[in-house]
């Protein structure tokens, strides 16, 4: 491993985490949380991209993994007074383990028919939520706000010797199990994982005769993807306080996907642009114009426009520059 | 007895309205290769532009009908030369975004040009029943069933016994080869869409004297249509019909005797259906099955 | 008799790969030419090139006037190109695929036409409403030739006819080239691997190594050149 060549990623997303760990103090509280959200959705899309980018298989149902993420959490909370840090990583396991178990039937689709059954998983999501109400709380959702569970709602949490509200708390605890996320994501697809995942990608029969175990690759893949949306949806009900059947719709599912194409397979500067995408859409359009309709128009106009411009998405357009640069 | 027979009269009539969805859905999958999850709201603009022409314009429905298919029609090629075939080269990723980017901007345009207000679209047939064998059939039920079945054959002629049809068939299986005996490849995908078009405004314009028309009308037929095109095999027009008759019959029977499923599971239901099918056998109860075991 | 068909200098690419390297060539109307040379030479480029299935650079020239465009328009120009590995739909029926060969002509007398053809092919009309993809190997070859053969071309290009079929169909189906080009005057380019039965058929040949011409001249000529025969044509 040539260290040199290492150095220059490693500089690089230094630089962004200490980006990060001081734009609070610049901008609002209300910039704060909107910000927060764009780490949830990064979150998510890490994992979502480890699935679609790696080895190919498409989702159009990873707001439903964010639904028992987020499930998980509040109903953690709700019932069992648990504090919700630690219903984070219940979450991942939680949803880790649905998704690993979906990844094995899954294995027996491909491209547009999975894309298909992860879609219907997504769309029949909030009604199963519905049904189960006893479990769920049903239509009427689960209130997290006020909990004494949930930190720095209350009052100001201090960490590392600094008083935050929750606002910038939400935004520090988003972000750093993004960027945490990240550098795991960063470990496990360096090695041979990552050769792994991206032979399966780019062609089933070569790597499985090569001896890539594909089936467990693919599992695998759903799980970890599974696993991060999870993260990401128990994340989001800390954010929202409150879950009910409609906070995971089937919309956030395809936004999910979008993001992840926008912002180009691969790279974490695709990722963070998707996810600003996701969180930044629908607002850009609405100032565009208001009337009913238009912010849905833009948006759909935009996305066609990408395709077009973009087609590599904004992780492409960065490769492209850097080798122009080069020159 | 009797309710039993209006069940599945009902249900075939539900069950036209999905499989013409559905036949739009396969017409498009086997020409192109994609899934066009903007079909339901094409269908959708379309049946606003026949509401408007009826209601605003005082049209009567026959003509409203027949000049909604026309502009259908242009819409659907227009769009396949537009916004799809550029996109064609690229990844199945690709084509799924702008399909998904072109099912925003439709429904936005629907609420901008007509409000999100629910109307009401008349029925071109009388609202009676009538008696058959001491049943009550409504006949807005086999009308609904007689369009779709004249739909049907009307399609399946077109495809059997015309020059077009058959360069369309063999443009879709083999676009290479086609070109070589002269065929003009892209322009017969585009009438591949043109059609799904057509059959996707039939859709919107029967159901939605019943449904109610509102920008979010076909939503949930397009998913009952997944479900129909998934169940009959995603390349099998045959399949696309047989799926969906048999989705609507069966969801009706279901939803009518078991508990469990109610009003409310009749979605997840289809869903299940899509779920179980895909698992079992993906190429539905028409298709080929792929060999492709990896 | 001048040629019908003329390549000069044609080139192609695939991708960052250069098949053909300024072919030049002739065929002229009414003979059989051969077009030989080991794989990847670039045969089946050519054929590619003139159909218009991969872009080139170059002239080409068909019946005096310049040849544009892609598959489509070359088809409506009066050639027909039967390409490696039949091209037959076999999804579709042998009467369809026959029909489809007539796509590009407008007379309604198409039933004159399939009868036309199954002169050739005295076993087509037992197979009318057989799928293609139950035929033989060696039959779809011929509907494929009978397909092209239904556009009533002015050239006619066949790549590879001879590949994965046995020895005696391979004769069967050069025998019938011969006699349509003798009896009809049907002016052929085909691409061969196998050159000696081409060169039975042709009346002049081209032999390509790596996108380029390497040798040319009549049958007789190319056969009687003992050097020529070890080093480019295998026998």
């Amino acid at each position: 491993m040539r260290h040199s060549r290492a150095l220059a990623p490693i500089a690089a997303f230094v630089g962004l985490a200490v980006i990060v760990a001081v734009l609070p103090s610049f901008v609002s509280a209300f910039r704060a949380q909107q910000l927060a959200y764009v780490g949830i959705y990064l979150t998510a899309l890490i994992g979502l991209n480890i699935l679609t980018g790696y080895t190919g298989q498409i989702s159009l149902g990873h707001g439903a993994f964010m639904a028992i993420g987020g499930y998980t959490t509040a109903i953690l909370m709700t019932e069992h007074g648990v504090k919700d840090l630690w219903t984070i990583p219940v979450a991942a396991v939680v949803t880790g383990v649905v998704g690993f178990l979906f990844g094995i039937p899954a294995l027996r689709l491909s491209g547009l028919y999975l894309a298909l059954a992860t879609f219907a998983v997504a769309v029949s999501m909030p009604a199963v939520i519905k049904r189960f109400e006893g479990f769920t709380g049903g239509g009427g959702g689960l209130n997290l706000f006020g909990l004494p569970e949930l930190t720095a709602s209350l009052e100001p949490v201090t960490v590392l010797g600094q008083e935050l509200t929750f606002n910038d708390w939400l935004y520090y605890l988003c972000w750093t199990v993004a960027l945490v996320g990240y550098v795991i994501a960063w470990l496990m697809l360096r090695g041979r994982t990552g050769r792994a995942l991206r032979a399966v990608r780019d062609s089933e029969s070569a790597a499985q005769s090569s001896g890539v175990s594909l089936r467990s690759y693919k599992t695998l893949a759903f799980g970890v993807s599974a696993a991060y949306a999870g993260v990401a949806g128990s994340l989001f009900a800390i954010a929202t306080t409150f879950v009910n059947p409609d906070t995971f719709p089937i919309a956030l599912s395809i936004l999910l996907l979008v993001g992840v194409v926008v912002g180009g397979l691969g790279s974490l500067v695709g990722l963070i642009a998707g996810a600003v995408f996701i969180q930044f859409l629908p607002i850009w359009s609405q100032q565009i114009s208001k009337s009913p309709g238009a912010p849905a128009v833009v948006s759909g106009v935009v996305l066609i426009a990408l395709m077009f411009v973009l087609p590599m998405g904004v992780a492409g357009l960065v490769a492209r520059l850097r080798t122009l640069t080069k020159r | 007895m009797a309710d039993f027979w209006q069940q599945v009269v009902a249900g075939l009539a539900s069950g036209s309205i999905y499989a013409s969805l559905a036949l739009a859905l396969v017409l498009i999958h086997r020409a192109t290769g994609v899934i066009n999850f903007a079909q339901g709201e094409m269908a959708t603009f379309s049946t606003y532009i026949a509401w408007a022409l009826t209601t605003n314009h005082g049209w009567s429905y026959w003509p409203a009908f027949a000049v909604t298919l026309l502009a259908s029609f242009a819409g659907g090629v227009a769009i396949h030369q537009g916004i799809i075939r550029p996109n064609e080269k690229g990844s199945v990723l690709r084509v799924v975004i702008v399909t998904i980017g072109l099912l925003l901007a439709l429904n936005g345009l629907v609420t901008l040009i007509w409000s999100g207000e629910v109307r009401a679209m008349q029925s071109p047939f009388p609202t009676r029943t009538i008696d058959i064998a001491g049943v009550a059939i409504s006949i807005q039920d086999i009308g609904t069933i007689g369009v779709v079945l004249a739909t049907v054959v009307a399609l399946w002629a077109l495809f059997q016994y015309t020059k077009v049809g058959l360069a369309m068939r063999a443009a879709a299986v083999n676009p290479a080869e086609a070109r070589l005996v002269g065929v003009r490849v892209t322009w017969m995908l585009s009438l591949g869409w043109g059609l799904a078009a057509v059959l996707g405004a039939i859709s919107g314009m029967l159901a939605a004297p019943s449904l109610f028309l509102d920008p979010n009308l076909m939503a949930a037929l397009l998913i009952y249509a997944f479900a129909a095109a998934v169940l009959g095999g995603i390349d099998s027009p045959i399949g696309a019909v047989v799926g969906g008759l048999t989705l609507g019959v069966g969801l009706n029977l279901i939803g009518a005797y078991v508990d469990f499923v109610g009003a409310d599971l009749r979605l997840p239901a289809a869903l299940a259906v899509i779920l179980v099918v895909l698992l079992v056998k993906p190429s539905g109860i028409f298709g080929k099955s792929e060999v492709k075991r990896v | 008799m001048s040629a019908l068909l003329a390549l000069d200098g044609v080139e192609a690419r695939y991708g960052p790969v250069q098949a053909l390297r300024g072919i030049s060539l002739e065929v002229p109307e009414g003979a059989v030419v051969a077009v030989l040379g080991a794989n990847g030479a670039g045969k089946t480029t050519t054929l590619r090139a003139v159909s218009g299935t991969v872009r080139r650079s170059g002239r080409i020239d068909f019946g005096g006037k310049p040849l544009r465009g892609g598959p489509e328009a070359v088809a409506r120009a009066g050639i027909a190109h039967v390409p490696e590995g039949r091209g037959t739909f076999t999804e579709l029926t042998v009467t369809e695929n026959l029909k489809l060969g007539a796509y590009t002509r407008r007379e309604r007398s198409l039933r004159a036409d399939i009868d036309r053809v199954s002169r050739w092919f005295p076993w087509l009309p037992d197979r009318a409403d057989q799928p293609a993809g139950t035929l033989s190997g060696g039959e779809q070859q011929m509907l494929a030739v009978a397909r092209a053969l239904m556009a009533r071309p002015r050239l006619l290009m066949l790549d590879e006819p001879s590949l994965g079929l046995a020895p005696m169909i391979v004769r069967e189906i050069f025998r019938i080239v011969r006699e349509l080009n003798e009896k009809e005057g049907l002016t052929v380019l085909v691409v061969e691997q196998d050159a000696r039965i081409a060169l039975q058929s042709a009346s002049s040949a081209y032999v390509l190594e790596v996108g380029k011409v390497a040798v040319a001249g009549s049958s007789d000529e190319l056969r009687e050149n003992e050097s020529v025969r070890r080093s480019y044509l295998g026998y």
